[in-house]
């Protein structure tokens, strides 16, 4: 363990930890773009400057490790203004489109100009502007608002194992990159959106359909695989505008294509709205009562004829714990068979 | 599962997901975890990146083996002598756990002896596997006391599954890889509530809980909670049902969010069934392939429609939480359960699914801890025994329910079906990343079936060359039970011999040509053997 100095608070953590870490842990804020805590640390954004007794000019808190007795001044009028001029750098070639950007309100690089109050940028000059639109049908890849931050490319590398895209270019032409600068092919895990800062990368689903106003979220349980992610339902007008994950949670915020994408069959026109019965080969909408009549009529008929076993049920892995217990009780103890089943072997 | 609870005495994980990143050997055997449980392959990355070894069995190049120290590149069906031939190996060069096998386990001594034959040698002949690899594999996971093994239904769909479980167990044992954190047997559960079905019983051969129905003590214990005298004889599995259905033995059936068209084994044979039976429910949120063969449809809720809570694959209740409402008159399953229960003249007792779950903790005392309250922002994992219990991360902490665990002599059974000259291919069948399962639900995500809307068969280059069929070119795919077109994807990731396909495709159904073959103890299909026959559909000039 390590004791340092972070504003003159003492702080106690283990070796390696970070200063960035270390602050964070004590509650102390430090504004950061490029830093993640599911990744290595890469000094790029340079927003974390600290101030360290003994140093000779201030140094990205991301990537110096705390040493024992290490005295850190996380903010001061120097360190503020650095800060702020990186922030300007930055924003000098990004579009000031948050009218329109599907981030709004959930934007990292925004809720920091709203912080260090930049609207007017004293850097004018060239900003880079990409025409082509990756085709890919999941992710939007806006590259006009990308900061460079590298979080994409470094999820991708070290969580996802993909290695989708990478940095390529130099200088004002850098860009991240596909290989060959294709459309997006990957896994469309989405990694990459949930920690893009900017709304450099959002959901191609996600479009016009809602941001934060009017948005209410709901937190559930993935529908798909046994891993069962959690995961955060935004829902707006009866109608889920995309799903996220947060970082507390037992899969750390990750998820797959289909937990973060797979979402739009729940409003699909194609979903069932009435009981149906087949009358002569063609199904016919009927009320519910009707339905579960002849349902009953029709389980009664037949246990009385031929007793409860030939008749069997099979329940489903994609329902509930409750609605399950219920299926078998009822076949069960309403029904009066065994013959229950799912289906765990298929 | 049966198998590992025949064993152990619990059909789960045991341990958690959390617990992977701290593994030093990870042996992955019959699982495409990196598409089919993309979330779990993240800790194994993750523990790749703390420097876990990671072993990879599999007949097909599955993504995970980019992060492997060993890739086990096995001829399909052979899992069981690769196993026995790994812990041949172990005992041979003395890696078992002595003090583990002496105190926790019986029968080890005449298990030892039907190694005899499982040397390397032989294993090479039967899997393809070179022999350096077996005694690789078993320097690496015998050499380990912090190694988990995970697998899915590469090991069970086989009708040999049980077996395949057996010698994936009898592994663990002999060097004690089970019952600490971070070390166990893990299958993958493939569905969100696999676990909760099973748990709640949607089973026929027990009550909630796995308590056995052929049990007079059991019964009356059920029959005084329920309220209501219960049948003593257990019932039919859902494989059962179809062949007693042909045989018009069901009369009435009642499905409730399954697809059995599409998910069973051999196509033919289970719309056959399902013709045949006088009185089919179907109740579902799309019109499935079951559903149109239905005399009733009732309309359900979605995930996202209803309140309770869905048990994944580490044993965790977690919440399932109603974000939207349904369409149109839709009902969630609970509230149409309950409803037809009361026309039989049957009372539930409870109408909530609050009131549900707490029944199901009263009658199995594992859950008996859990509540909607404690689980608002987390779930906890069963057994949870009271209210002031943390959960059970990792099982058999405090040793094993049945007492000693015993060595299982398995040997080898090849496949139900076998390569011909007539039928010269083996299929093997799973899912890809993008769809899931029968594709009811991200078959109408516009996304997805934009980039993965189509079916396919893998196919490796040289057997392609020699076919004449080009990359994408349609071919004809016939099995002794069924036949269907579908596009080639040519691919080095398949051996030679070897062909996949991924069962989401209604129109080119893979259980058209699957074998309905099943494992004589939990009666699973073997869907990853059957033998085809390929040709190009166009003749070349």
């Amino acid at each position: 363990m390590a004791t340092l100095k972070i504003n003159s608070i003492d702080v106690v953590v283990p070796e390696g930890t970070t200063v960035l870490e270390a602050a964070r842990k004590s509650g102390i804020y430090i504004p950061a773009l490029c830093q993640h805590p599911k990744l290595t640390p890469f000094g790029g954004c340079r927003l974390c400057l600290v101030e360290i007794k003994g140093m000779p000019r201030p140094v990205t808190s991301c990537t110096t490790p705390v040493s024992e007795g290490m005295e850190v001044v996380t903010t001061s009028p120097t360190i503020e203004r650095l800060r702020k001029t990186v922030l300007e750098l930055i924003l000098s070639d990004h579009p000031n489109d948050c009218m329109v950007c599907e981030q709004a309100g959930a934007c990292t690089l925004q809720e920091l100009a709203y912080e260090y109050g930049i609207r007017e940028n004293r850097f004018e000059g060239e900003r880079r502007q990409y025409a082509k639109k990756d085709g890919n049908p999941f992710i939007e890849r806006d590259l006009e608002k990308c900061i460079m931050c590298g979080r994409c490319v470094k999820i991708c590398d070290e969580v996802q194992g993909v290695e989708a895209i990478e940095f390529g270019y130099r200088g004002f032409d850098a860009k991240i990159c596909t290989s060959f600068e294709e459309d997006l092919s990957c896994e469309f895990c989405g990694q990459c959106v949930a920690v893009c800062p900017t709304g450099a990368l959002t959901g191609k689903l996600w479009s016009k359909k809602g941001r934060q106003m009017g948005v209410r979220e709901v937190d559930s349980t993935c529908p798909y695989c046994g891993t069962g992610c959690s995961l955060t339902y935004h829902v707006k007008d009866n109608e889920i505008v995309r799903v996220t994950s947060k970082d507390d949670t037992i899969n750390e915020g990750l998820l797959c294509v289909k937990g973060r994408f797979a979402y739009k069959y729940v409003n699909s026109p194609d979903r069932l709205r009435k009981p149906l019965i087949k009358k002569d080969g063609v199904f016919v909408e009927a009320s519910w009562d009707d339905a579960l009549d002849l349902i009953a009529d029709r389980i009664k008929g037949i246990k009385a004829e031929h007793g409860p076993d030939v008749i069997a049920g099979l329940s489903s892995a994609r329902c509930t714990n409750e609605e399950n217990y219920a299926f078998q009780k009822f076949m069960r103890a309403a029904v009066g068979t065994n013959n229950v089943d799912h289906c765990a072997r298929l | 599962m049966a198998g590992l609870a025949a064993i152990f005495g619990s059909g789960a994980m045991t341990n958690s997901i959390r617990e992977i990143e701290d593994m030093e050997v990870i042996f992955i055997i019959g699982s495409n975890t990196k598409e089919t449980h993309p979330v779990i392959a993240n800790r194994m990355i993750k523990a790749f990146r703390k420097g876990a070894k990671i072993i990879v069995a599999d007949p097909r190049k599955v993504p995970m083996v980019k992060f492997s120290e060993l890739f086990i590149n096995m001829r399909p069906g052979t899992d069981i002598p690769l196993l026995n031939g790994i812990a041949h190996v172990i005992v041979k060069e003395g890696l078992q756990n002595e003090q583990f096998i002496a105190e926790k386990t019986e029968g080890y001594e005449s298990w030892k002896k039907s190694l005899g034959e499982f040397t390397p040698e032989n294993v090479e002949t039967i899997t393809g596997v070179p022999k350096e690899k077996i005694v690789q594999a078993a320097r690496l996971y015998g050499g380990s006391r912090r190694a988990g093994i995970f697998y899915t239904m590469g090991i069970t769909q086989h009708a040999c599954g049980t077996d395949n479980v057996r010698a994936i167990a009898n592994l663990a044992t002999l060097t004690g890889n089970i019952g600490r954190e971070s070390t166990g047997v893990n299958p993958l559960r493939g569905q969100n509530n696999v676990q909760g079905a099973s748990d709640a019983a949607c089973l026929p051969n027990v009550y909630p809980g796995y308590q056995k129905v052929d049990l007079p003590e059991v019964r009356e214990k059920f029959e005084k909670a329920w309220g209501v005298p219960l049948s003593p004889s257990a019932g039919l599995t859902a494989t059962e049902m179809m062949n007693a259905a042909v045989e018009g033995k069901i009369k009435a059936l009642y499905i409730m969010g399954e697809n059995p068209v599409l998910t069973d084994p051999n196509m033919h044979h289970t719309i056959k069934a399902l013709e045949n039976i006088d009185f089919l429910v179907v109740q579902d949120i799309f019109m499935t392939e079951t559903a149109k063969l239905a005399d009733i449809v009732l309309p359900a809720a979605c995930a996202a429609e209803k309140d309770g809570t869905f048990s994944n694959t580490e044993r965790r209740v977690q919440r399932v939480r109603k974000a939207v409402e349904s369409p149109g008159e839709a009902k969630g399953d609970l509230a149409i359960i309950l409803a037809l229960s009361a026309r039989l003249g049957y009372d539930m007792k409870f109408t909530s699914p609050a009131g549900a779950f707490e029944e199901f903790g009263s009658v199995w005392p594992a859950l008996a801890g859990i509540d909607y309250h404690r689980i608002a922002h987390r779930g906890l994992q069963w057994p949870c025994p009271t209210k002031e219990h943390p959960g059970t991360e990792y099982l058999y902490k405090d040793g094993f329910p049945k007492g000693k665990v015993p060595f299982t002599a398995v040997s080898y059974t090849p496949p139900a079906e076998i390569t011909s000259d007539e039928y010269p291919f083996v299929l093997t069948t799973g899912r890809n990343l993008f769809q899931y399962h029968s594709g009811t639900m991200t078959r109408r995500v516009v996304p997805i079936e934009e980039h993965a809307g189509t079916p396919y068969i893998e196919i490796n280059p040289a057997d392609a060359e020699r076919l004449r069929i080009e990359d994408h070119e349609v071919v004809s795919v016939r099995s002794r039970r069924g036949e269907l077109e579908v596009r080639a994807r040519i691919t080095s990731k398949i051996p030679s011999g070897l062909v996949f396909m991924p069962m989401h495709y209604h129109e080119a159904a893979a259980n058209l040509l699957t074998i309905d073959a099943l494992d004589p103890v939990v009666k699973i299909p073997e869907y990853k053997v059957a033998a085809v026959a390929i040709k190009p559909v166009l003749a070349k000039v």
